[in-house]
């Protein structure tokens, strides 16, 4: 069987995007700062289009915006972690810019884009070409081994940020530092998956490794690694379902697979109660 | 939506001007009621510090929206159903408290993708109406009917009375939950009460605003309000006042100029936010006056 050259691009970035958003988003949800991914998901977006609508490089406003704001929104909190409301606030109106650059680009281009902000909001990963593949995958490495090479102190740092500061970790760095991580990974996720589904990205794997293991390094290695498995399984369900988009086929796979966890984790609980009130009940 | 050469500068006429169409009229109606109904609400979800939970609710009605049109019923129906769906589904999760929700989160934040991935398929399974979904996403201000205003204005109506109802228990289980449970107030029925109305409201508001801009009319107007002062009265009639001054001051803007209706509203919501920060940052002293008539309530003004 040969395998189409569209396949195989998606299949290259799609690996390295998931196995940097499930590094990424293990610490977003550790660090409880998934609606800072949500606000991400939207200056994405934003990011895109205006890039589009000034007409330069659609990943250039990708990154330049989830980079810039991840920052910001960490310089407007404390210690790097800022507030929702405030999240919510500045989210909201750049989303509001993004609908003025959506205008400003379909109205500049009248003929046949009018599936622009489709493409933008929902990802196309199945049209990446192989040098935009690259591109992702060397981006994408580059986050990986910059999250494994600071996961220690990150991990002091999101646990316990008192303790950590004594100890002389500096948290606040880490914080911005992080932040920066998380705008770079849902740039990336975005080209996958689309910037409105990137969140699900980073959330859906980390959530469901934390739930099969309390060891962190273990959660972290199985989220990246669930990340892809889901990616390869949502790519690979697509195409062989046409009908159904790439980006609803990874999700899809990746909240199947948090449901699946929620139901069986609660269960082993269950089991593992019933059996000790059994063996105490024995006992007595 | 270049209809006029520009503004005369004289408010009278250029009210007259662009009430002249019917299509204005219905605009500024139902921006009225939306502006009211979204700020009241956004100021309990602010005080709730619920900014995430909101924001699914308004995403959710996406799906529910294409799913509707793909099977062939109303809009209306596909947005009721999936918010008030949604509203239930994150009542029943547990809270952990303000701001810790971090496994919960992930969960709300997995349904959140998942619901708009499924929102995703259903207009990829029903070609043609791609054009449409710009109008879901991001509303559709000027093409609203005097049926819509009507249903609008009758939610609203609705909604209000109940929140009128619940108000007053309401904030107290918001601000101190603890206190409020000690005192035999029904925190957790509350609490899901609070999120149906949410859920309905943003269902209603987000037919006119899109589902992507209904939040920035939940969010902003409340923050500034609640950033200037923390009287809960004071706050909910500055919220209910900042909504409509936006919504009015987008819908002008946006007559006069090519740009989308959305753009305007959130950037002034978005300027006034701003200066209520400045001025909080800036003079302090006037903020520990008029804060001085009631204890802060926890996390309003830090």
């Amino acid at each position: 069987m040969t395998w189409p050259p569209f396949l195989l691009n998606a299949l290259l970035a799609g690996t390295a995007i998931a196995v940097a958003a499930g590094l990424v988003g293990y610490f977003v949800v550790l660090r409880a700062q998934v609606f800072t991914g949500d606000a991400l998901s939207h200056v994405a977006f934003t990011g895109a289009l205006a890039a589009l609508a000034l007409g330069v490089d659609e990943r250039l406003g990708l990154f330049a915006a989830t980079i810039g704001v991840g920052i910001a929104l960490g310089a407007l909190g404390e210690r790097g972690r800022a507030d929702d409301v405030v999240v919510g606030s500045v989210f909201a109106w750049i989303l509001g810019l993004g609908v003025f650059f959506l205008t400003l680009y379909t109205t500049n281009n009248s003929a046949g884009n009018g599936n622009a902000g489709i493409n933008v909001l929902f990802g196309s990963i199945f049209g990446l070409n192989r040098s935009e593949a690259v591109t992702a995958t060397i981006v994408a490495a580059v986050i990986a081994a910059v999250v494994v090479t600071i996961a220690r102190p990150l991990l002091f740092a999101s646990i316990d940020g008192a303790v950590a500061a004594a100890r002389g970790v500096p948290v606040r760095m880490l914080g911005y530092g992080f932040l920066a991580l998380v705008g770079a990974a849902a740039a990336e996720a975005s080209q996958a998956v689309g910037a409105l589904l990137l969140l699900g990205m980073l959330a859906a794997p980390a959530g469901t490794a934390q739930r099969l293991t309390t060891r962190p390094f273990s959660a972290l290695l199985i989220s990246a690694g669930l990340a892809v498995g889901e990616m390869w399984a949502g790519l690979a369900l697509s195409y062989t379902v046409p009908a159904l988009p790439p980006s609803f086929a990874i999700l899809a796979v990746a909240t199947g697979g948090y449901a699946l966890a929620l139901l069986l984790t609660r269960n082993t609980h269950r089991v593992r109660r019933g059996w000790r009130t059994e063996r105490s009940a024995k006992r007595a | 939506m270049t209809l006029a050469d520009g503004p005369s500068w004289n408010p009278i006429i250029d009210l007259q001007q662009m009430w002249s169409f019917p299509f204005m009229v219905n605009a500024f109606r139902a921006g009225t009621i939306v502006a009211v109904l979204a700020g009241v609400m956004g100021h309990f979800m602010v005080l709730r510090r619920q900014s995430f939970a909101g924001h699914t609710l308004s995403l959710i009605g996406f799906p529910g929206a294409a799913g509707a049109v793909l099977i062939g019923v109303a809009a209306s129906y596909g947005y009721f159903a999936f918010c008030l769906a949604g509203a239930l589904v994150i009542a029943a999760m547990p809270r952990a408290g303000p701001g810790g929700y971090s496994a919960e989160s992930a969960v709300i934040a997995t349904v959140q993708s998942f619901a708009l991935a499924c929102g995703f398929l259903f207009v990829a399974l029903y070609k043609g109406f791609l054009n449409g979904v710009n109008a879901l996403l991001f509303g559709n201000f000027l093409g609203i009917s005097t049926g819509q205003v009507i249903v609008l204005g009758v939610v609203a109506a609705v909604s209000l009375a109940v929140l009128g109802v619940i108000g007053r228990p309401l904030a107290f289980a918001s601000i101190d939950p603890d206190v409020a449970t000690a005192r035999n107030v029904p925190v957790r029925a509350l609490s899901g009460a609070f999120l149906v109305l949410l859920g309905a409201a943003t269902a209603e508001a987000s037919q006119i605003t899109g589902t992507l801009l209904v939040f920035a009319l939940l969010v902003m107007p409340a923050a500034t309000a609640q950033t200037l002062t923390a009287r809960p009265a004071r706050a909910l009639a500055l919220t209910a006042a900042i909504g409509l001054v936006v919504t009015w001051l987008g819908l002008s803007v946006a007559y006069y100029t090519p740009f989308p209706v959305g753009f305007f509203v959130t950037s002034f919501a978005f300027a006034g936010y701003v200066a209520a920060q400045a001025v909080r940052h800036t003079r302090p002293r006037w903020r520990a006056v008029s804060t001085a008539g009631s204890p802060s309530p926890t996390g309003i003004a830090r």
